[in-house]
């Protein structure tokens, strides 16, 4: 048990460690940018970022509890669209829809899709990459289905549902604050809860969880259905932010998502993973595609700018979190 | 084929034999040709049913490897950006004077190592699992690609360059020999070979399987390479049926790919499945995809239909599994 | 025991998808099929015609308007149209439509390429089996095509938006492009004209500091966009030829409240659009209407399969409604051109933001 605990005290302390290194480097790749374009690093431009990086934020904090459980869902970017699609083919119809009542709609669809998965992952046992997969298709296709092959277009929208996203409370836009308010609920959620421990006890080691009498399928179906929730969320604030809803919305999303949580430090083996580092994760990529812009490059060069910078910051982490294990290694053998 | 499987089995039970993965597969393949044949005039007719092979062999290529990564519990993402560059990288070499032939073998270069990169990454930084490493890549082999040839295609190939996605032996087509012979060759390697029962045993316990004298870092590197290599070979396919190249082609090809192999019975948990099996599912795949669209289904029907086809299936092989499973411990 | 019948339900289930799709699809392409025999019979009695259209990809408004136009003129001309559209917009979905169109011995395709040169292949094998092949909206080279249905002369685009921005800003400041994908061909060469213009025309102080790629998707585009007025804050115009660019950029410019300091022009679809004519961000833009282009190119293949047309300069053909046109020579092969681009401004857009 002591032994347990000195672990995990280690882990943590890794943990923490890796996110400095990956605070560094967003600081690094920030000053930068700065240096190469002046108008990064202005208050509009900023807010611009964490308008665009909202999104990603909410849907990575989901993915990252689904990697902790050693699960992956490919599934979200056409849940996002599915329920992006609803929502607006909803308040076109019903203009008077109070803007809450169609991001609880939006919610509800997402969780739907991710009660199905999380059924078919904890129930029947479908791996988590196969089950995602077909449904990505499955969604995908329906979206198409459900929208007809049209768009819902901004003169389609009410003005309450644009608002969504465009509203902004004590100065702060409305999506950066909905993303604020679920990194709070998410970090009291895995860190004070026990339903959230026990995420990680499923992750980390599936069989001892269950002998310790951890309720694995409830586990699992729950953090399907939170991934599901949340991609239903951001399809509502996705399609209220650009003010249209397309078939194929968010193609491939899901890979963005799933690097912000990897460059946030979430393994894909299960158990590790920190909701701020996720958080960091997401910003990265958000200074990325918002920076790259900025700086004078061939468009062409960005996607291999880009690819080189995960890249770097992958290794980095690596070997960062390398070098901090070997000390520890050394300090307990002194 | 079928006396190979017997022989593999200790003690044979035609019962067992017959509640194989593969065999469901060919019952699919029946079932698809049987619907497919009723539902077209067009269908069953020795060409339409050759050449169909032509549309949908070019990416099966990747299969085989693929089946290998995640026999091994691995993942391989970056194939399709790797099938990209290394096309522009031989249309490009092409283009700046190099014969044809050496372009090939250029082509083929650039996607071994490729995959040799990702196999290094992977085995250098062991807590590094390969979805992270392959995710990266995946962005900068295509980024790459896009360096190279900007908003340009690049074509012009020789005549005879279009023989490998077009070309006919007497009246098979050529990829369909060549996926054949690749087939018999990865089945054997995997079904026979100490190096296909070291990746099993990779898969099954990775440090068990190290203790016990498997080079498992030497297993990674060539079977990464070998995803490379295929991935190169899925390009020269893919490039002669266009006739020419754009950093954006086979995109989302690890994805249909993956999808193929998860429909073959191969399972991420490690360990298990057959080469077989994904060499059927690829037909499967291919032949309701082709008959689907000779009655002309949308494309989000197929969508859907593709999905609910690979998580039934799955269904099905994992209710079976739970199945055994229950017997063995009540025995 | 259970789970073994699990399994077999199971079973008949996958079966049960199987011929249920199957059974679906054949109904609904047979009732496709008995809407337009009832018409066709007498003219052409035993086989009848069919014209295949292959749009970029499913769920795109512009191109579901297309495929109607084209499907429009098929049914007139009493024959059959079967619409086709890959998932993705890749040259790769297009070969293996095209392959099962020929295979299905469809009399001709009409193509909106997704690949000027990457088609020609399959093109060519189709045509070699007798098969009319013509191009429409995003051509196909030359070789492999036999005619060319085009929305507009991409040299009017190039020089007309232009012009506009021209006359909106005043001829003077700085503007910026914001296109698709790098890799579209027709945006490419609408962008190349608008170089042209700029430099053949009387633009002095007009300047175009850059071209950003948007790649057709919502989110790139508005961070394209933002990067755009960060880095030139003098900014006074945004020339988008594409409609996920035009309506992203439109849709930055408002919630950024920069109404009348930067204004949005370009190619777009009115429903898109219609909002941001209506609040100013944009005067007016352009877009032809893609339910002409179809129909058009529907007459075009059938005046192809019919021999009235061989896809040679001089070529007259009568396309229903729309009247008499001439096969024309284009940079590379020959064409058909509709018309000019349509002028969408605050008067005339509500009436067409609900048609397309």
């Amino acid at each position: 048990m002591k032994d347990n605990i000195l672990q995990s005290l280690n882990l943590e302390k890794i943990a923490k460690f890796r996110e400095l290194g990956l605070l560094g480097f967003i600081i690094l790749l920030a000053i930068i940018i700065q240096l190469l374009n002046p108008a990064f690093l202005t208050f509009g431009n900023l807010r611009d970022l964490l308008t665009n990086t909202a999104i990603l934020s909410i849907l990575a904090l989901g993915m990252m509890l689904v990697l902790i459980t050693r699960g992956i869902d490919l599934s979200i970017g056409a849940t996002l669209a599915l329920s992006g699609m609803i929502t607006a083919l909803t308040v076109s119809a019903y203009g008077n829809l109070h803007p809450l009542l169609a991001i609880l709609l939006g919610i509800m669809v997402g969780i739907i899709c991710g009660v199905i998965l999380g059924l078919l992952v904890s129930k029947i046992g479908i791996l988590p990459i196969i089950a995602s997969l077909g449904l990505m298709n499955v969604f995908r296709g329906l979206t198409f289905w459900v929208g007809g092959g049209e768009w819902v277009s901004a003169y389609q929208m009410p003005p309450s549902f644009k608002s969504i996203a465009t509203s902004s409370f004590l100065g702060i836009n409305t999506l950066v604050l909905i993303a604020v308010v679920i990194f709070l609920l998410f970090y009291y959620f895995v860190n004070n809860t026990i339903t959230g421990r026990q995420i990680y006890a499923v992750g980390s080691n599936p069989d001892s969880a269950r002998v310790s009498g951890i309720n694995q399928t409830k586990i699992l179906i729950l953090v399907y259905t939170i991934m599901g929730g949340l991609s239903g969320l951001a399809g509502v604030l996705w399609v209220s932010k650009f003010a249209s809803a397309q078939g194929d919305t968010a193609t491939g999303y899901e890979l963005t998502v799933i690097a912000a949580c990897i460059l946030g430090g979430v393994s894909i083996a299960g158990g590790v993973g920190k909701v701020t580092g996720v958080l960091l994760g997401a910003i990265l990529l958000g200074v990325l595609s918002n920076g790259l812009p900025l700086i004078n490059v061939s468009p062409f060069w960005q996607m291999g700018i880009e690819g080189m910078i995960i890249l770097i910051a992958v290794l980095f982490n690596t070997n960062v979190k390398m070098l901090v294990e070997k000390n520890n290694l050394l300090r307990r053998e002194i | 084929m079928s006396t190979r499987t017997i022989n593999h089995i200790q003690d044979f039970s035609w019962k067992r034999f017959f509640l194989q993965w593969e065999w469901m597969l060919i019952l699919l393949i029946i079932a698809i040709f049987t619907m497919n044949s009723s539902l077209s005039p067009y269908f069953l007719n020795y060409i339409s049913i050759t050449d169909a092979t032509m549309t949908f062999l070019d990416k099966a290529f990747i299969v085989f490897p693929m089946v290998m990564i995640m026999i091994m519990r691995e993942i391989d993402i970056s194939v399709g950006s790797t099938v990209a560059l290394s096309s522009v990288v031989m249309a490009v070499a092409y283009n700046a004077g190099v014969p044809m032939v050496l372009a090939i073998m250029i082509c083929l270069l650039v996607g071994a190592l490729c995959g040799l990169f990702n196999g290094f990454l992977l085995v250098k930084y062991k807590e590094l699992s390969a979805v992270i490493v392959t995710l990266s890549t995946m962005i900068l082999y295509r980024g790459i690609a896009y360096m190279i040839l900007e908003n340009q295609s690049s074509g012009g190939f020789p005549m005879w360059f279009s023989f490998f996605g077009w070309g006919y032996v007497g009246t098979i087509p050529f990829i369909l020999i060549l996926f054949l012979l690749l087939a018999v060759i990865f089945v054997l390697v995997l079904q026979k070979t100490i190096f296909g029962r070291h990746i099993y045993a990779i898969g099954s316990n990775p440090i068990a399987s190290r203790f016990s004298g498997v080079k498992v870092d030497r297993v990674k590197l060539i079977v990464f390479t070998l995803a490379g290599l295929m991935a190169a070979i899925t390009a020269v396919f893919l490039t002669s049926r266009m006739g020419s190249t754009r950093p954006n082609v086979a995109n989302m090809y690890e994805l249909d790919v993956i999808a193929m192999v998860a429909l073959g019975g191969i399972s991420t948990a490690g360990g298990k499945g057959k080469m077989l099996g994904a060499i059927l599912a690829v037909f499967v795949i291919g032949y309701l995809q082709y008959g689907l669209g000779l009655i002309n289904v949308p494309a989000q029907s197929l969508l859907v239909i593709i999905g609910l086809l690979l998580i039934i299936s799955v269904t099905v092989t994992n209710l079976r599994m739970k199945g055994k499973l229950k017997k063995k411990t009540s025995n | 025991m259970l789970r073994r019948w699990v399994l077999y339900v199971l079973l008949l289930f996958v079966f049960g998808i199987l011929v249920a799709c199957g059974d679906d699809s054949e109904t609904s392409g047979d009732a496709a099929g008995e809407g337009t025999t009832e018409e066709g019979q007498e003219e052409t009695d035993g086989e009848q015609n069919r014209y295949a259209i292959v749009f970029k990809n499913t769920g795109n408004p512009y191109g579901e308007k297309e495929m109607e136009g084209f499907e429009n003129a098929i049914n007139e001309l009493g024959a059959e149209a079967i619409l086709r559209a890959p998932d993705q917009p890749t040259v790769e979905g297009q070969i293996q439509i095209i392959e099962e169109l020929i295979a299905q011995q469809v009399d001709a395709i009409a193509i909106v390429g997704n690949d000027y040169d990457g088609l020609q292949p399959v093109l060519t094998k189709a045509m070699n089996q007798d098969i009319k092949v013509l191009s429409l909206d995003s051509a196909v080279n030359g070789d492999s095509r036999m005619v060319h249905i085009n929305q507009a002369d991409p040299e009017a685009i190039g020089r007309t938006q232009i012009q506009a921005v021209a006359e909106i800003i005043d001829n003077e400041g700085q503007f910026a492009v914001l296109s698709a994908t790098s890799q579209a061909s027709n945006q490419n060469l609408w962008i190349e004209w608008m170089q042209t213009e700029l430099e053949e025309g009387d633009y002095g102080d007009m300047e175009l500091v850059e071209v950003a790629y948007g790649d057709d998707l919502r989110d790139k585009s508005v961070s394209e966009t933002e990067a755009l007025l960060q880095s030139y804050p003098d900014l006074k115009a945004i020339v988008s030829p594409t409609t996920v660019g035009i309506a992203a950029a439109s849709k930055v410019i408002t919630d950024k409240g920069l109404q009348g300091e930067v204004v949005v022009t370009g190619l777009g679809l009115p429903s898109e659009m219609a909002e941001y004519i209506n609040n100013g961000v944009s005067p007016w833009m352009y877009l032809w209407n893609p339910l002409d282009v179809g129909y058009l190119a529907g007459y075009a293949a059938d005046a192809l399969v019919e021999g009235e047309i061989s896809g040679e300069v001089g070529d007259t053909f009568e396309a229903g409604d729309l009247g008499s046109y001439e096969v024309t020579e284009s940079e590379d092969g020959t064409e058909v051109l509709l018309g000019e681009p349509f002028r969408f401004d605050e008067d005339n857009i509500d009436e067409w933001k609900e048609i397309y």
